[in-house]
C-alpha cells in the first residue's frame, strides 16, 4: 500500500464520520497516521486526563472542532467532590497556542471559568460555536467576554450548567454588528436575562433557528420574539405561567401558529397547565418534546397534549404522566425513538406514577423505540421479557427502579431474567444501567449476549466477584464501567487487570475493593492511571484503609497512540485524590 | 457543584418504598410500630393515626433512628434535583378575602407548623381541632374555616389525611374553605 497516493487516502478518510473509525486508521500505518493527523477536523477526548492537551494539539494541527470530556458520569449524582478536577484552562492554552483556527469547543463535565472564557474569545478569531454541558466555575461574566468578542459566533449552548449570576448585561454585550447566531441556549441560568436585548439580538439574526430561554423570559417577550423569529425550528419556552384568557396568551396561540418550522419544544419553566393549550397549533409538526421541567402539569393536560403528537420522536417527560399518559403515548406517538420518564419525586416522598404497564404499553405501541430512560416504582419480569420481544431495536436502555434491590413484586424474584432477555434480544445494545434485585446471573447474561455493550451502570446489584468478572470477561467492546454499592472486591478487580487497556474508564465506589487492590493493579498496569478519591479530610489513616462508605476507584485509560506520555496532575487544588 | 447530597431529611433517600397497601393502611396503633422486617423500607409504614388526640403528623423521622442515607440515589442531576425542588411555593386562598398569599411548604416540618403558620399569615384565626379534622376560626366573627388543598390529579382534599412528606410533595394549592360550606357537602358531623 506504500504507493497509494496520499491524497487518496485522505479523501477517503475523510468519509469516516465516527472518532472511532479515525483512531482505526491512524494506526494503519505511519503513512496512514500522518494523512489522519494532518487532516483531522473534529477531534474527541473522551477523557481529559488521558492525554495531555499538548499533545492533541500537536498531533492535529488543523483541528477545527475540539470535544472535552471532563469529570466521570457518576458526578451528576454528587459522587465525586467538588474539587475533583477536570479543568478547562489547559486545553484552552493549548489550544490557543497550537491552533488558532479553532471554531468549535464543547466540554462535559468540565471546570472552565471567567477567565478561560475571555482567553477563549481572544484566541480564536473564527471561533464559531461553544456547547457547555453540565460544567461549573463561570459566571455571566465570562458569557459576556464570549459575546463581546467571539465575532461572527454561531452557537452558544449553554445545557444544564451551574453558573453564578452577575448581572443580566452579558446578553447586551452582542454587539449590533453580530447577525451570525443560529442557535442560543441559555434556559440554564438562573438569574434574570435583558428581554428587550434579547428581543433585538432575535431581530438581527436571520439564521437563528434554536432559541432557549430561561425562566426570567416573560410570555410577553417570547411573544415578540416569535414574531420576529417565525423560522424557528428549536424552541425552549421561558416562564409559561399565562392566564388563559388574557390578550398574551391569545396572541400565543397565533404566534405558536406562525411559527410553521417548529420541531423541538422544551422549556416551559412554571408552566401551569391549561398553558399547554397554546401549543396545540404546533403538536402536529412537533418531533421533540422536553416536558420534564414541568412538574405542576398533571397527567390529563400532559395525556391530551401528547395525543396531538403523532409526529413525536423524541420524549421527555416526568412521571406524572403516569400509566394511562403513556398508553396515550403508545396510541399515538408511532415515529417515537427516544423515551425518557424522569421522576416528579425525587425526595422520596412515596409518590411514584409509572410501573412496569406504562413500558410495556410504550413497547408495543412505539415499535421504533431505542433509546429509554424510564425511573420507575416497579418493574417485573415478564414486563421485560415482553418489551424486549417488542424492541428489539433499543441502542440505549436504561431503567432505575426508585428502591434499590426491589424485586418482581409478582413473583419476588430478582429481575436477571427480565433483564437477560432485553440483552438477548437487543443485539445493537450499547448502553445499559440495570436496577432492582439483581443476582450475579444477570451479569452472567451480559456477558454472554451484550456483544455491543460500551457502558454499563450498575448500583446495588450483584452477590459476588464472579457478576463484575463475568462481565469484563465477556462484553468485547465494553469501554465504561461504573459500579457503586455492590459486593464486588478485588479479586473481581484483579482478575483480568489487561481488559482495562481496552476501556476508557471504571468506575467504582461503596464497592468491597481495598486499597491494597488499587495498589497491586497499579502496580500491575503502570500505563493506566489509577486514583482514589478519599471523601474523608485526608489524614494518613483514613488514607490507608478504605473505609466500607465511599470508597472511590477511579480507573482511566490512557488513548492508544503508543508514544503518549503519562499525565500527571499538577492541579494543586486536587488535593484528595491519590494517583497510585 | 454541591458536596456530596445529605438529602431532603433524614427520612427519605434510602430504599424509600412506595405505597405497599399494608403501609398506608389506617390504623389505630401509635406509629413506630412493629414493623421491623420493613425497617429498611421509608416513609409511611405507621399509617395515619386518627387518634382523638391532636396529632402533629410529622413523617415520623423523630421517632425513629436516622435512616442510612443513600447519596446519588435516584441518579437525578442536580440541575433536574433543583428545578424540581424549586415547585414548593403554594398559593393560599382564604374564602372570602380577595387576596391570596403563597407559602413554602418546603419551609414546614409538619402539618402543626404549616396551620400554625396560616393562622400567623392570617392572623384572626385560632386553630381548633374537632375530631378528625383541623379547623382554623376567625374569632371575630366566628366563622370557620376548613383546610383543604388541591392535589396532582386536581382534586380537592382535607388536609392531614397523607403523611407530611406526600402531602408536601401533592400539594399544589391550599384553600381555607368556610366551614358552612364543608358541612353542606357531608364531609363532617358537627358535634
Amino acid at each position: 500500500m506504500t504507493y497509494f497516493p496520499e491524497e487518496v487516502v485522505e479523501h477517503i478518510v475523510d468519509f469516516l464520520g465516527s472518532h472511532g473509525d479515525r483512531n482505526a486508521v491512524s494506526t494503519v500505518c505511519k503513512a496512514w497516521y500522518q494523512v489522519d493527523r494532518l487532516s483531522r477536523r473534529s477531534v474527541f477526548v473522551g477523557n481529559c486526563y488521558a492525554i495531555r492537551p499538548e499533545r492533541v494539539v500537536t498531533r492535529f494541527p488543523e483541528m477545527k472542532s475540539l470535544t472535552v470530556k471532563g469529570k466521570p458520569h457518576f458526578a451528576d449524582f454528587n459522587l465525586v467532590p467538588y474539587d475533583w478536577g477536570g479543568f478547562a484552562q489547559p486545553w484552552i492554552e493549548a489550544a490557543a497556542r497550537g491552533c488558532p483556527g479553532l471554531e468549535e469547543l464543547r466540554l462535559k463535565r468540565m471546570v472552565i471559568t471567567d477567565d478561560d472564557l475571555e482567553l477563549l474569545s481572544c484566541s480564536f478569531p473564527n471561533f464559531k460555536s461553544l456547547v457547555l454541558v453540565s460544567c461549573e466555575g463561570f459566571s455571566t461574566d465570562g458569557l459576556a467576554e464570549i459575546a463581546t468578542y467571539c465575532r461572527g459566533l454561531r452557537e452558544l449552548d449553554l445545557q444544564e450548567n451551574e453558573v453564578e449570576d452577575h448581572g443580566h448585561q452579558w446578553l447586551s454585550c452582542f454587539p449590533d454588528s453580530c447577525t451570525s447566531l443560529v442557535s442560543l441556549n441559555f434556559a440554564c441560568l438562573k438569574g434574570e436575562v435583558n428581554a428587550s436585548a434579547l428581543e433585538r439580538l432575535v431581530a438581527r439574526c436571520p439564521n437563528l433557528r434554536s432559541l432557549k430561554l430561561n425562566h426570567s423570559i416573560p410570555v410577553e417577550s417570547l411573544n415578540k420574539i416569535l414574531a420576529r423569529a417565525p423560522h424557528l425550528v428549536d424552541l425552549g419556552t421561558g416562564s409559561f405561567t399565562i392566564d388563559n384568557r388574557s390578550e398574551t396568551y391569545h396572541r400565543l396561540i397565533n404566534s405558536f401558529f406562525r411559527c410553521k418550522s417548529l420541531r423541538s419544544l422544551s422549556g416551559f419553566w412554571d408552566a401551569s397547565p391549561f398553558c399547554l393549550q397554546a401549543v396545540y397549533p404546533i403538536c402536529a409538526n412537533l418531533t421533540v418534546l422536553n416536558l420534564s421541567y414541568a412538574p405542576a402539569i398533571q397527567s390529563a393536560d400532559l395525556t391530551k397534549l401528547v395525543g396531538f403528537c403523532f409526529k413525536l420522536q423524541k420524549l421527555w417527560v416526568l412521571d406524572c404522566i403516569g400509566d394511562k399518559g403513556l398508553v396515550v403515548v403508545a396510541s399515538t406517538c408511532k415515529e417515537l425513538q427516544e423515551l425518557r420518564v424522569f421522576p416528579s419525586d425525587v425526595y422520596g416522598a412515596g409518590i411514584t406514577a409509572v410501573t412496569e404497564e406504562g413500558l410495556v404499553a410504550i413497547s408495543s405501541g412505539c415499535p421504533k423505540l431505542n433509546s429509554l430512560l424510564y425511573f420507575c416504582y416497579q418493574m417485573t419480569n415478564a414486563a421485560l421479557t415482553t418489551v424486549a420481544k417488542n424492541c428489539p431495536h433499543f441502542t440505549r436502555f436504561r431503567l432505575c427502579i426508585l428502591e434499590p434491590e426491589k424485586p418482581d413484586p409478582v413473583t419476588n424474584q430478582p429481575l436477571d431474567e427480565g433483564f437477560g432477555a432485553i440483552v438477548r434480544s437487543c443485539k445493537n445494545l450499547r448502553r445499559l444501567s440495570v436496577s432492582g434485585l439483581l443476582t450475579d446471573q444477570v451479569f452472567l447474561y451480559i456477558g454472554m449476549y451484550a456483544e455491543r455493550l460500551e457502558m454499563l451502570s450498575i448500583a446495588f446489584a450483584g452477590d459476588s466477584d464472579k457478576g463484575m468478572v463475568y462481565v469484563l470477561n465477556g462484553c468485547k467492546n465494553l469501554r465504561k464501567l461504573e459500579i457503586r454499592d455492590c459486593p464486588f472486591g478485588d479479586a473481581a478487580l484483579l482478575k483480568d487487570v489487561a481488559k482495562y487497556e481496552t476501556m476508557r474508564s471504571l468506575w467504582m465506589s461503596s464497592c468491597d475493593v481495598t486499597l491494597g487492590g488499587c495498589k497491586s493493579l497499579a502496580a500491575k498496569m503502570p500505563r493506566l492511571n489509577v486514583e482514589i478519591i478519599n471523601e474523608n479530610d485526608g489524614t494518613s489513616e483514613s488514607k490507608e484503609n478504605l473505609s466500607d462508605q465511599h470508597k472511590l476507584v477511579l480507573c482511566q485509560q490512557f488513548t492508544s497512540v503508543s508514544n503518549d506520555i503519562m499525565f500527571t496532575s499538577n492541579d494543586p487544588d486536587v488535593c484528595r485524590r491519590v494517583r497510585l | 457543584m454541591s458536596t456530596t447530597e445529605t438529602g431532603n431529611s433524614s427520612t427519605t433517600e434510602s430504599a424509600v418504598s412506595g405505597l405497599d397497601y399494608e403501609e398506608t393502611q389506617l390504623t389505630l396503633a401509635p406509629p413506630g410500630g412493629s414493623r421491623s422486617e420493613l425497617e429498611r423500607k421509608r416513609g409511611f409504614s405507621e399509617g395515619v393515626d386518627l387518634s382523638l388526640e391532636t396529632k402533629d403528623f410529622l413523617s415520623g423521622s423523630s421517632d425513629e433512628p436516622p435512616k442510612p442515607q443513600v447519596v446519588g440515589w435516584p441518579p437525578v442531576r442536580s440541575f433536574r434535583r433543583n428545578v424540581l425542588k424549586s415547585c414548593t411555593y403554594v398559593k393560599v386562598a382564604v374564602d372570602g378575602t380577595p387576596y391570596l398569599r403563597k407559602v413554602d411548604l418546603e419551609a414546614y416540618a409538619g402539618y402543626q407548623q404549616l396551620l400554625t403558620a396560616l393562622e400567623e399569615m392570617f392572623s384572626c384565626f385560632t386553630a381548633r381541632t374537632y375530631p378528625n379534622v383541623r379547623r382554623l376560626v376567625d374569632p371575630v366573627n366566628g366563622t370557620e374555616y376548613v383546610p383543604t388543598y388541591e392535589d396532582k390529579d386536581g382534586d380537592w382534599m382535607l388536609i392531614g389525611d397523607v403523611p407530611w412528606k406526600m402531602f408536601v410533595a401533592s400539594c399544589k394549592r391550599l384553600r381555607l374553605m368556610k366551614s358552612s360550606e364543608f358541612v353542606d357537602i357531608g364531609c363532617i358531623t358537627e358535634r
